[in-house]
């Protein structure tokens, strides 16, 4: 049995030493290599929603003659890139109204605070949100609670008797380091 | 002769695996006869953790992670398939025991101070096995794909946006994409059922190898303040002459509390049920009323109550201060007393926590920040007539949305201040200024309410907790 151990490093010729050094340091550097086979394109295909430049679409929600000039109403429309399974979750929401025969003001539901979705509540003309109680003018600009921006504004377009969206990502509010 | 066959087979497997040789010791390991009762904590949140991990993969066999037709499979858990309804109560009841015996188990040892010498890691192993819980318990929530899932993760995405430099890039990676969408939930569904279970087992595992290697720590005493020098000699000699062997003679407790445990989280599901669905997720819906569950209301209730130019720096500071204060505690204080008595600060820290917690989780239930959009008109005992001007005036103010913000008489909201005595507090022209103006938190009105509703809101107002209306005809003039 006794035959069977290791020899102790004393024993051991420098060769032998040497030898060992090396294939450790083989077995690490060819571990850390089968470690970034595996991992490198499983990580790349996580990060990589992170990398896409988002698209912009024009998205129809409606003919000209479906919108009255006066209060906001909801749209919705899909959004730029669903996948193929999304179904219903690929939807997006605007605040739409028409302010004059061929002027239009579009605004994401989302409030700036935290994103929920704020309402629009047409009396008071305001767009209140459920969550922390942002409150917002019809011109978008914050009226109360804490948002501390105003509600983002979406492009609209007419073309050929249709009202059109641009498409944009869900607005973030961003800190910035000055 | 078959007993004979069952030993001789047990026997030949023993020796196989080493059962009696590894796992036995583990069992039968001493541990203070003092600890009784205090430490059947660790266990039942090991034992909610199983109730979690076979309810979760026996709903995996049903649950679909794939936009649309995830909530149709959760419907269809809930209503149609059989015992699918108790398996999500389970679930769902299991995650709540999970969350509340950890943390209760985290108190225990910091007002033991368990994570003294040698124990550290122990507890560094537990503060982040706490953290992975209420990820496991945020995500879990999400999971339930209905349309507060898609608003509470529009939320996290937001709050994670704010993030200095690397916001949208977080945001982003959150959400699977620019925007909540169908990338959504199959992120969220990997992390809840591989990743994050993969890091509690594998933090469990450490947890339990620390116990074993450290051994279960006993009773503080006053006259035995912990001394690195010196610990770990007069533990195991204590532990050698006092010590009972942890099964059976510990481990019945646990077994006892976590029956009980178990039992309540099945009759939760059974008599409660699991929590009812929300209408689809669809995220152009703005008919939703995002609420986080229980264990997320205080910080929900902070978020709200907090003032904006604080509110970024919470929002990141008190998970990330947090993480690090609970973490590295250990290495802040390794010695010294354990005994509460001799601790009056983490008693306190305690007490405090707790009532803070009670009350911003009421506060974040009430949410009386926000708009109450389903009030209802004042009735005519609260205007005190059902025709004339008063009562239009009262008509307006639902119209207008004031009583989603002001309660008069019980009606409304809570987000501004009660109107019920308003006629004794301000003047006509105090009113209509403040109404056109907006003050404090309120809106400007100026824009949206024409001269005649105005006075007529006004008129109603100066009646509120005045005993009859003010006869001066010329107050009534604009």
């Amino acid at each position: 049995m006794s035959d069977q151990q290791p020899p102790t490093p004393t024993d051991q010729p420098c060769c032998q030493l040497k030898r060992r050094t090396f294939l450790t340091r083989v077995s690490v550097i060819l571990g850390a290599i089968i470690g970034f086979m595996i991992a490198l394109p499983g990580i790349g295909y996580v990060l990589a929603p992170i990398f896409r430049k988002p698209k912009h679409k024009w998205r129809t929600v409606g003919k000209l003659d479906d919108f009255k000039v006066g209060g906001f109403v909801l749209v919705q429309y899909e959004d730029p890139s669903p996948v193929i399974w999304a179904g219903v979750t690929a939807k997006a929401g605007a605040w739409i109204r028409r302010a004059s025969e061929t002027e239009f003001i579009a605004f994401s539901i989302n409030c700036r605070h935290l994103g929920c979705p704020v309402r629009w509540v047409d009396d008071p003309k305001l767009f209140m949100c459920p969550c922390h109680g942002g409150v917002y003018y019809e011109d978008g600009t914050v009226a109360a609670g804490p948002p501390p921006e105003p509600l983002y504004k979406l492009n609209v377009r007419i073309r050929e008797g249709l009202v059109e969206i641009e498409t944009e990502p869900t607005p973030l509010t961003l800190t910035t380091l000055t | 002769m078959s007993n004979n066959f069952v030993t001789r087979t047990w026997n030949w497997i023993d020796n196989r695996i080493g059962f009696s040789d590894y796992i036995v010791p583990l069992m039968v390991h001493l541990v203070p006869d003092n600890a009784r009762w205090w430490y059947i904590f660790g266990s039942a949140t090991l034992c909610a953790f199983i109730v979690q991990v076979f309810t979760g993969v026996c709903l995996a066999m049903s649950y679909v992670p794939g936009g649309e037709e995830t909530y149709q499979s959760l419907k269809y858990i809930t209503d149609t398939a059989p015992l699918g309804s108790i398996l999500r109560g389970m679930h769902y009841y299991g995650a709540s025991a999970m969350v509340m015996m950890a943390v209760i188990h985290m108190v225990q040892v910091y007002m033991h101070a368990t994570y003294k010498y040698p124990r550290e890691m122990n507890w560094m192993s537990g503060v982040v096995l706490l953290f992975v819980v209420l990820g496991m318990a945020f995500t879990g929530q999400l999971l339930r794909w209905d349309a507060n899932g898609v608003w509470s993760v529009t939320v996290a995405a937001e709050m994670a946006g704010r993030t200095p430099i690397i916001g949208p890039t977080l945001a982003h990676f959150i959400l699977g994409g620019e925007t909540v969408g169908g990338s959504t939930i199959t992120r969220f569904f990997a992390m809840h059922v591989f990743i994050m279970p993969a890091l509690i087992f594998a933090g469990i595992g450490l947890h339990m190898l620390l116990i074993m290697r450290h051994g279960i720590s006993e009773m503080p005493d006053v006259n035995d303040p912990v001394d690195p020098e010196t610990y770990k000699e007069a533990y195991e000699k204590r532990i050698h002459k006092t010590g009972v062997p942890f099964w059976p003679d510990a481990m019945w407790r646990d077994m006892i509390f976590s029956t009980l445990i178990v039992g309540v989280i099945l009759g939760c599901s059974i008599f409660l049920g699991p929590p009812a669905l929300d209408p689809p997720p669809n995220p152009s819906s703005i008919n939703a009323n995002p609420l986080p569950d229980w264990y997320f209301l205080w910080y929900f209730a902070v978020l709200s109550l907090l003032p904006p130019q604080l509110e970024t720096w919470v929002i990141l500071g008190v998970p990330t201060i947090g993480f690090i204060v609970l973490f590295f505690l250990p290495l802040i204080s390794n010695k010294g007393h354990r005994a509460p008595s001799k601790r009056p600060w983490a008693g306190g820290t305690v007490i405090f926590g707790f009532v803070a917690f009670l009350v911003l989780t009421i506060y974040g239930y009430k949410k009386p920040w926000s708009p109450d959009f389903g009030v209802k008109e004042l009735p005519a005992s609260v205007v005190g007539t059902d025709h004339g001007p008063l009562a239009e005036g009262a008509k307006l103010m639902h119209i207008k949305g004031c009583l989603y913000c002001h309660d008069i008489g019980g009606y409304g909201g809570h987000r501004g201040p009660e109107l019920t005595e308003i006629g004794k507090l301000l003047t006509r022209d105090d009113l209509i200024i403040r109404i056109n103006n907006g003050g404090h938190n309120m809106p400007a009105f100026a824009s949206s309410i024409s001269d005649s509703e105005l006075q007529l809101v006004v008129d109603f107002l100066l009646t509120r907790g005045v005993e009859k209306e003010p006869e001066n005809p010329k107050s009534t003039t604009p």
